[in-house]
C-alpha cells in the first residue's frame, strides 16, 4: 500500500477535447450495456494524458459524471492505481526508474543516483526548470533488458549510468533517442545474436519498416556521442558508391540490421570484402564510432564478412 | 535443445513482420476453420491430452480449467486474457503481444469457441502501452480480414476487446483482474464462487495467461501428441524462459520444459557471469518463489514438479540469476519492499505483515537486529502465508522463507559484524 493524496493546487475545471470525447464515447461501447464503469481506467488515463501527464481532481469528477459513477468510486480508483500521477510531473519527461530486484541486480541504483543528481533530490519533485521529474517504480516487465526506465509511453533499456545520462540530455535537447535497447540489440535477443531460429533473424521483410518507431531498436543515441580519442587515420576505406552500383546485403552479417546497414553505407561501406579487410585499428575506430563496446569482435563481423565475400566470389 | 521446427514462437525478437501477412507466413491462421469444425469438446479434449499447464504461474491444467465452464447457461460466457505481466523477472507476454500477436488472437478465438464464449477481453498492464498499441493494430487487422467479428469466416461470432490497467501488480490475480475490469479497485474476491461459475459481470468466465492461449493454435494444428512428446510427463511442451540478472546475455528464449538449468543458461544466456562456479543462487520462477542456492543447481531441471520438490516453483519461468557478488539479503529485501508496495490492503495479515516483514528485512540487511528476530520473522511469514484471500500474502512470505532456509548463516554473520563494529564504536 502506498499513501497517495491529491495535489493541494488544482485547476478549476476539466473537460475532454472533442477528439478525446469521441474516443471516450467509443471506448464505453466496448462493455455491455449498464457496465460502462468498466471504462473508468482508460478514461482517467486519457484525461491524464490530456492534462500534461497528471490527473487533476476536476477530471476525476468529470469522468465520474460521464460514467454515472459515484465520485468516491472514481476517486479511489485514482488513488489505488499508481500510474495515475496526482501531482504535476516534468513537462519534458517524467522518468520512471524500475528499481525491483532484477533491475537492481544490474545497476538500477546507479540510475537513481543520476536522477537525484540531474533531476531532483526526491522522487515526484520537479526539477528547478520544471521540465523533469522522476520516481522509482516497481517491476516494469522488461527484466531481460535491465536496467531500464520508462518515459511516457516508451521504454529505454539496457542502460548504464552514462547512457542514461545521454538519454536525459537528449530529451532536454528536444531530441529524444529512439526507444528500446540502448546498446543496439533487438528486443530481448541475446546480445551476441540469436541462439535459436537464426534463419528468421536474417530475413527482414519490408513490413518491418512500417513498425511504430517505439519498438525499433536504434543506435542514434550512441552515434550522437562518439568519443574522439581514436585517430581518424584508422577510419575504414570509403567508397563513393557501391561498385557496379550494386551494394552487398550487409544485413546478412549477423548483428547488422537495416539501420546499421544504412549507417555503414553512409561511411562508404557497401561490400563484404571491405569489412573483411578491416584491421584491429579500423575495427577499434568503427567500434568507437558506433559506441559498440566490442560488439564487432564479439559478433565476429570480420570472419562473417570473409565467408560472405568468399561465397559471393564462388 | 529444442529443434527449431518445434518452436511455437518464431518471432520472439521481432526480426520479422508482426502483421497478418508475416504471421500467416509463419503458419498462423492456417486451417483455423477446420479446427473449429471439429467442435467445442474436441478442442477441450485435445488441450487436456496435450498436458498443457497454465503459463501464468500456478500451472493448473488448462484443458481442465476450460471444462469447468457451464455448457447450457443463459448468461454470456467470457474469456479474459491476462496480460497484466507484473511478476518481477517476467517479460515473455510482452514479446508475444508485440511480436507474435496473431498467435494470441487466433488462440483467443479457438479458446473462446471451445468455451462457447463470443466475447473476450484482454487486460494489459498499464505500463505496456506500446505493446497494447501493437496488439490493437493486430486485432484491427484480424477484424478487417474478417477472421474475427460478427459473421466472420470461421462461423463463430467473436469479439476481442483490448482493456488496460494503470499500475497494480495485484490485478494479475484473476479475481482482482475481474474487479478491475469491472471498474473497481483491484482487490481479489473470495473463492468460491470461482470465475467459471460467477466471473466477469457475474457471468461464467475463464481467465488465462497470454502464453497459455497463444500456444493453443499450434497444439491443435500439430496435435496433442506432438506437444505431449516434448518435455517431461506432467510437464509437457515448450516454454518461454526469461533469463535476467547476472548472466552474460540476459534474454527471452523458447525451449523445452524440463531443460536442465545449466544448459539453458549456457546455451542461450552466455552462462553465469564469471562462470558456473560463480553462481550464488537463482530465483527460478519470478520473485514470489523461494530462491535455490547454486550448490543445488547442478542437476536442476526447469519444470513444475522438479522445482516444487526443491521447495520452489516454476512460476512464470522467469529466472533471476545471482552471482557471488550479490548481497542476497538485500536482493530479497527489495522483493519484500515490492510486496509491501503492491499489497492491495484488503486483508490485515498482508497489509500489515508485508510492511512489518520489509522493515525487519531492512534491519537484517544492515545486521542491526537480534538473532532471535530471525525466528520471529519466520513465524510472521507463517502467520501471513495461507491467511489471506489471495496468494499475495504467500508470495511475500516465500522469498523470505527461502532466504532463512538457505542463508541463515549469512544473516547471522552480518548481525555479528554489526555488533563487532558497534562494540568498537562504543569503546
Amino acid at each position: 500500500m502506498a499513501v497517495r493524496r491529491l495535489h493541494p493546487e488544482q485547476p478549476t475545471s476539466f473537460e475532454f477535447t472533442p477528439e478525446n470525447l469521441a474516443w471516450a464515447q467509443a471506448t464505453m461501447t466496448k462493455y455491455p450495456q449498464g457496465q460502462q464503469a468498466s471504462a473508468v481506467i482508460p478514461l482517467l488515463w486519457r484525461a491524464q494524458e490530456q492534462h500534461e501527464g497528471w490527473l487533476p481532481e476536476p477530471a476525476i469528477r468529470y469522468v465520474a459524471e460521464m460514467l454515472g459513477m459515484a465520485y468516491i468510486r472514481v476517486y479511489e480508483i485514482a488513488t489505488f492505481y499508481t500510474m495515475f500521477q496526482l501531482s504535476p510531473v516534468g513537462k519534458i519527461a517524467h522518468v520512471q526508474v524500475c528499481g525491483t530486484t532484477p533491475c537492481m541486480l544490474r545497476g538500477s541504483e546507479d540510475l537513481i543516483t543520476v536522477c537525484k543528481r540531474k533531476i531532483a533530490k526526491t522522487p515526484h519533485e520537479l526539477s528547478a526548470d520544471g521540465n523533469f521529474s522522476w520516481e522509482e517504480v516497481e517491476c516494469l516487465g522488461s527484466c531481460a533488458n535491465a536496467p531500464m526506465v520508462q518515459i511516457w509511453k516508451d521504454t529505454y533499456e539496457d542502460l548504464t549510468a552514462e547512457s542514461f545520462e545521454g538519454v536525459l540530455d537528449a530529451f532536454a535537447a528536444g531530441n529524444p533517442p529512439d526507444p528500446g535497447s540502448q546498446t543496439g540489440r533487438r528486443a530481448s535477443c541475446p546480445s551476441a545474436g540469436p541462439t535459436t531460429l537464426r534463419e528468421y533473424a536474417t530475413a527482414m521483410p519490408s513490413a518491418a519498416a512500417t513498425q511504430p518507431a517505439a519498438v525499433e531498436t536504434s543506435l542514434v543515441a550512441e552515434i550522437a556521442q562518439p568519443a574522439a580519442v581514436i585517430s581518424d587515420d584508422a577510419k575504414p576505406v570509403a567508397l563513393e558508391a557501391p561498385r557496379d552500383g550494386k551494394a552487398d546485403d550487409l544485413k546478412r552479417i549477423s548483428g547488422v540490421g537495416p539501420k546499421l546497414e544504412n549507417t555503414l553505407n553512409t561511411l562508404g561501406i557497401y561490400h563484404f570484402d571491405q569489412i573483411a579487410q578491416w584491421g584491429p585499428e579500423t575495427i577499434a575506430w568503427v567500434d568507437n564510432y558506433l559506441s559498440f563496446k566490442g560488439r564487432i569482435d564479439r559478433e565476429d563481423w570480420i570472419a562473417q564478412a570473409k565467408a560472405l565475400a568468399a561465397e559471393k566470389s564462388d | 535443445m529444442l529443434a527449431d521446427k518445434d518452436r511455437i514462437f518464431k518471432n520472439v525478437y521481432g526480426f520479422q513482420d508482426w502483421g497478418l501477412e508475416g504471421a500467416r507466413s509463419r503458419g498462423a491462421w492456417d486451417g483455423t476453420k477446420a479446427l473449429i469444425d471439429k467442435g467445442h469438446d474436441w478442442i477441450i479434449d485435445e488441450i487436456k491430452a496435450s498436458g498443457l499447464r497454465g503459463r501464468g504461474g500456478a500451472g493448473f491444467p488448462t484443458g481442465l480449467k476450460w471444462s469447468f465452464m457451464p455448457k447450457n447457461d443463459p448468461r454470456p460466457s467470457y474469456l479474459v486474457i491476462n496480460a497484466d505481466e507484473s511478476e518481477p523477472g517476467s517479460c515473455k507476454d510482452r514479446e508475444i503481444c508485440r511480436h507474435d500477436p496473431h498467435l494470441l488472437i487466433e488462440g483467443a478465438l479457438l479458446a473462446s469457441f471451445a468455451m462457447r464464449a463470443h466475447t473476450s477481453y484482454i487486460y494489459f498492464r498499464g505500463e505496456y502501452i506500446r505493446e497494447r498499441e501493437r496488439f490493437q493494430a493486430a486485432v484491427d487487422q484480424a477484424y478487417e480480414a474478417n477472421l474475427i467479428g460478427k459473421n466472420n469466416v470461421h462461423g463463430w461470432d467473436f469479439d476481442l476487446f483490448v482493456h488496460h490497467g494503470a499500475g497494480a501488480y495485484i490485478c494479475g490475480e484473476e479475481t482482482a483482474l475481474l474487479e478491475s475490469l469491472e471498474g473497481k479497485k483491484g482487490q481479489p474476491r473470495l473463492k468460491p464462487p470461482f470465475p467459471a461459475g460467477c466471473g466477469l459481470y457475474g457471468a461464467p468466465t475463464t481467465v488465462n495467461n497470454v502464453e497459455s492461449i497463444a500456444v493453443v493454435p499450434d497444439i491443435l494444428r500439430r496435435g496433442a501428441t506432438w506437444f505431449a512428446s516434448l518435455g517431461k510427463p506432467n510437464n509437457t511442451g515448450t516454454k518461454l524462459f526469461q533469463i535476467s540478472g547476472h548472466v552474460e546475455q540476459p534474454c527471452v528464449v523458447e525451449d523445452e520444459m524440463g531443460i536442465p538449468l545449466r544448459e539453458l543458461l549456457d546455451k542461450h544466456a552466455g552462462g553465469v557471469r564469471g562462470g558456473w562456479d560463480n553462481l550464488k543462487a537463482i530465483i527460478p520462477g519470478g520473485s514470489s518463489v523461494p530462491c535455490i542456492p547454486g550448490d543445488d543447481c547442478d542437476e536442476l531441471t526447469m519444470d513444475f514438479d522438479t522445482l516444487s520438490k526443491h521447495k520452489s516453483g516454476l512460476g512464470t519461468a522467469a529466472i533471476i540469476v545471482m552471482d557471488k557478488s550479490t548481497d542476497i539479503i538485500k536482493a530479497i529485501s527489495r522483493i519484500s519492499y515490492f510486496y509491501k508496495h503492491e499489497s492491495c490492503g484488503q486483508c490485515t495479515p498482508c497489509r500489515e505483515g508485508t510492511g512489518w516483514m520489509w522493515r525487519v528485512m531492512e534491519r537484517l540487511v544492515k545486521g542491526e537486529a537480534d538473532k532471535r528476530e530471525i525466528d520471529m520473522l519466520w513465524d510472521v511469514t507463517k502467520q501471513v502465508e495461507g491467511h489471506t484471500i489471495c496468494a499475495l500474502g504467500d508470495a511475500a512470505a516465500w522469498p523470505i522463507q527461502g532466504l532463512i532456509r538457505h542463508y541463515r548463516h549469512e544473516i547471522e554473520d552480518r548481525i555479528d559484524t554489526y555488533r563487532a563494529n558497534h562494540a568498537e564504536a562504543a569503546e
